[in-house]
């Protein structure tokens, strides 16, 4: 099967000068890699889900002591781990929404033909080359309440929008939502482009209305290629750890993956960490498998 | 091509060869990236023009220090000889085998007497009253205040206050007359607020703050020889600490929430409080016209006394350990003997490090030599400090996770705050089987 799929090698290449045959090529390229994924990723993973049963901890001599499920069985029962998953869905929820929202409108805005589309396109997608730490610390800025621009344009005083608990996770939301909606609009408009014309023109013809045209045309077939944008947002979005922590220090935005590195570099609990990684593995798995189940449905259609 | 990969070996082979020749002349201490880091290379520079050993002077941002540490010391790395390391760090480090035992070396030169007792008793002995000490008290430090001159001499000022709160303005004498003068000046239209205080809690910044209140009104964390807390981190005088230290959280000026020393500080050169705490590492700062246009108006003095008149700070600064797993251990031996001289140790302060040895400290000299000196004397003998068992990490995130959102966020009372941080501790120290 595999080498019905290759292209044979020219007789007259130096590969073949040198005797190299197809599968020599083929292992040459794949092998490396597939050492690389096994020694820096396979081989973490099943190591860290072994000290994930034991109280390890890396800042002590001490042998690890085999300790079953009691990671698991205390993470599950700590009523501040279950905050922190509170705190990290809605923190999804509320930025992959605006993500689709904000990219998606832009996206339907720029797909039409407008002078500069292309260097429109190209400077919408600047937010998204930045780093996460750049755009976390001029953020800080932008939200300062004595001097920040943010109040200042919206006439909103010395509005606290970092310090303030219920509004530091909307603030960390927003910035989210402004660095990644052109990734969002990138593959909406990739999405767009590809909707056949002709389908347009049908629909004009038998005078559909524009809601119509939207609901029952472009969404649909926008549909996988927006959901594939969407299961790429949640991952990221379910992983944030940067933004969060330059941004603020409130309780209110401590999403798990600080609190993970917090126990797992400052308190040095190595074994216990493992476990609240593996918890978060599998969440982000299932997550990840109904979102695909679902573009396959999309698909389908 | 086998040639070129053979000499290509022997490059290699003789650069590390050469490169372990130099080593063994040159020392390197890991530190955290502030003014005393740099202080400290001008110091050791000396060492190398006297001896010919190079000194370095690696630092990282205070961050990320514990960690970048740590990770090493796991590592058995031996990219650092020796570390100028936090004194809660001294029980992690020391029961892991990361620090050599300094006993030995302590008990000759009688640096017992040498150093001043606190420094002592948090940056070197562990456990605690045990005879055991495993680092060189190096940089002094503990929590003081600084002020705004030209704020509290200000005659209408001064009349204003009299009128309203029947005593004079001035430098405060209990964290009585600390509240009044901060709500005194918190003048949100004129964007003036009362006072700046620590309130990050990503490491031990809210946790110092508050430790400033609670040692003075004469609480204590919990006993640090048999673990017990439970009456003594909740207190009647700590409830009324962390009610005094949320009251001063009410005049901060806004978005005070994440601040630490460089908002502290900011808050006096930015003309934004009447009065800043902070570790007295960062005031050189303040009294140096570039970095403070109101360094000629600002003034210092000691975390004041409680209502009972108890008066202690929280206790910052760093002794300097050997590395276990440095090469160079005999070197850094040799450094360590010529760091505690009194003359090295003179030196230091004049370079604008704050020295541990008591001789220096107590010197006319010193004491004269910048206008916070005094108070840092005066404080450095009355300093207590948090936990420095290994697993004092997690008792600063469980504070930091029950005191930060009482504090900031008004959630609780300090009451329930404080009993609910003594059945966390609690039961870290019987995970670690410190208590039964």
């Amino acid at each position: 099967m595999a080498t019905a799929v290759m292209t044979t090698l020219d007789p007259n290449s130096r590969s073949a000068a040198r005797g190299m045959s197809d599968l020599t090529i083929r292992n040459l390229f794949i092998i490396p890699t597939i050492i690389f994924l096994i020694v820096f990723n396979i081989f973490p993973l099943l190591y860290s889900l072994g000290y994930s049963f034991t109280d390890f901890r890396a800042s002590s001599p001490a042998a690890a002591n085999f300790v079953g499920l009691q990671n698991y069985r205390e993470l599950l029962n700590d009523p501040f781990i279950w905050s922190n998953f509170a705190i990290t869905a809605k923190y999804v929820i509320v930025s992959v929404v605006g993500q689709v929202i904000v990219g998606f409108g832009v996206a339907l805005l720029l797909n039409r033909d407008i002078p500069l589309k292309g260097l429109l396109t190209t400077l919408l997608l600047l937010p998204m080359m930045l780093s996460m730490a750049v755009v976390g610390l001029f953020w800080k800025l932008l939200y300062d309440p004595s001097f920040g621009i943010i109040n200042y344009t919206l006439g909103l005083g010395s509005f606290e929008w970092l310090s303030n608990p219920d509004m530091a996770l909307y603030a960390v939301a927003i910035t989210d939502i402004w660095m990644w909606s052109p990734f969002v609009m990138l593959l909406s408009l990739a999405g767009l482009s590809a909707v056949p014309k002709h389908l347009y023109e049908a629909a004009a013809i038998d005078r559909a209305g524009s809601f119509y045209t939207f609901f029952r045309i472009t969404l649909p077939l926008v549909a996988p290629i927006l959901m594939i944008a969407i299961i790429f947002r949640t991952m990221e979005a379910f992983k944030t750890f940067d933004l969060a922590y330059i941004l603020t220090s409130q309780p209110t935005t401590e999403v798990i993956s600080i609190r993970l590195y917090k126990m797992a570099f400052q308190e040095w609990q190595t074994g216990r960490s493992c476990a609240l990684a593996y918890i978060v593995l599998i969440m982000i798995l299932a997550i990840t498998n109904i979102y695909v189940k679902y573009l396959n449905k999309v698909k389908e259609r | 091509m086998r040639k070129t990969m053979t000499s290509m070996l022997a490059g290699i082979a003789m650069t590390l060869a050469s490169g372990t020749a130099a080593y063994s002349q040159e020392l390197t201490i890991f530190w955290a990236e502030w003014d005393p880091a740099n202080y400290l290379q001008e110091l050791v520079n000396l060492y190398e023009a006297e001896t010919g050993v190079k000194v370095t002077v690696e630092t990282t941002p205070w961050s990320d220090f514990q960690t970048k540490a740590f990770t090493e010391f796991n590592a058995k790395g031996s990219a650092y000889d020796m570390v100028v390391g936090d004194s809660q760090w001294i029980g992690a480090a020391s029961e892991a085998g990361h620090y050599v035992d300094l006993t030995d070396f302590f008990n000759k030169h009688n640096l017992k007497e040498v150093m001043a007792p606190a420094t002592v008793k948090y940056y070197a002995e562990y456990p605690s009253n045990s005879g055991k000490y495993w680092s060189i008290p190096a940089e002094g430090d503990a929590v003081g205040w600084s002020y705004r001159k030209d704020w509290f001499e200000d005659p209408k000022e001064k009349e204003a206050f009299k009128a309203k709160y029947g005593y004079d303005l001035d430098v405060p004498k209990d964290f009585k007359a600390l509240r009044d003068i901060a709500e005194f000046f918190h003048r949100p239209d004129e964007k003036r607020y009362g006072i700046a205080i620590y309130t990050d809690n990503s490491y031990d910044a809210l946790v110092m703050g508050v430790e400033n209140a609670i040692f003075s009104f004469g609480g204590e964390l919990g006993d640090y020889a048999t673990y017990k807390v439970d009456g003594i981190i909740n207190s009647e005088q700590n409830v009324k600490a962390l009610e005094a230290y949320k009251e001063l959280y009410s005049f901060t000026p806004p978005g005070w929430a994440k601040s630490f020393f460089i908002e502290d500080n900011q808050a006096i050169t930015e003309n934004l409080a009447a009065m800043s705490m902070n570790y007295f590492a960062f005031f050189p700062a303040l009294i140096n016209e570039a970095s403070n246009p109101n360094a000629k108006v600002t003034g210092f003095f000691a975390n004041p006394p409680g209502p009972n008149g108890d008066q202690f700070a929280a206790l910052g600064g760093q002794g300097i350990s050997v590395i276990s797993y440095s090469q160079n251990q005999e070197e850094a031996m040799k450094f360590l003997e010529w760091f505690i001289k009194e003359d090295t140790q003179k030196k230091w302060a004049e370079l604008g490090g704050y020295t541990a040895s008591a001789k220096v400290l107590e010197s006319p000299e010193f004491q004269n030599a910048t206008p916070y000196n005094k108070a840092f004397y005066e404080t450095m003998f009355k300093v207590k400090d948090f936990w420095a068992t290994p697993e004092y990490a997690e008792l600063l995130i469980q504070m930091n996770q029950r005191v930060y959102p009482y504090i900031t966020g008004n959630q609780g009372t300090a009451k329930e705050v404080l009993d609910s941080l003594a059945a966390d501790w609690n039961a870290t120290f019987k995970k670690y089987n410190r208590v039964k």
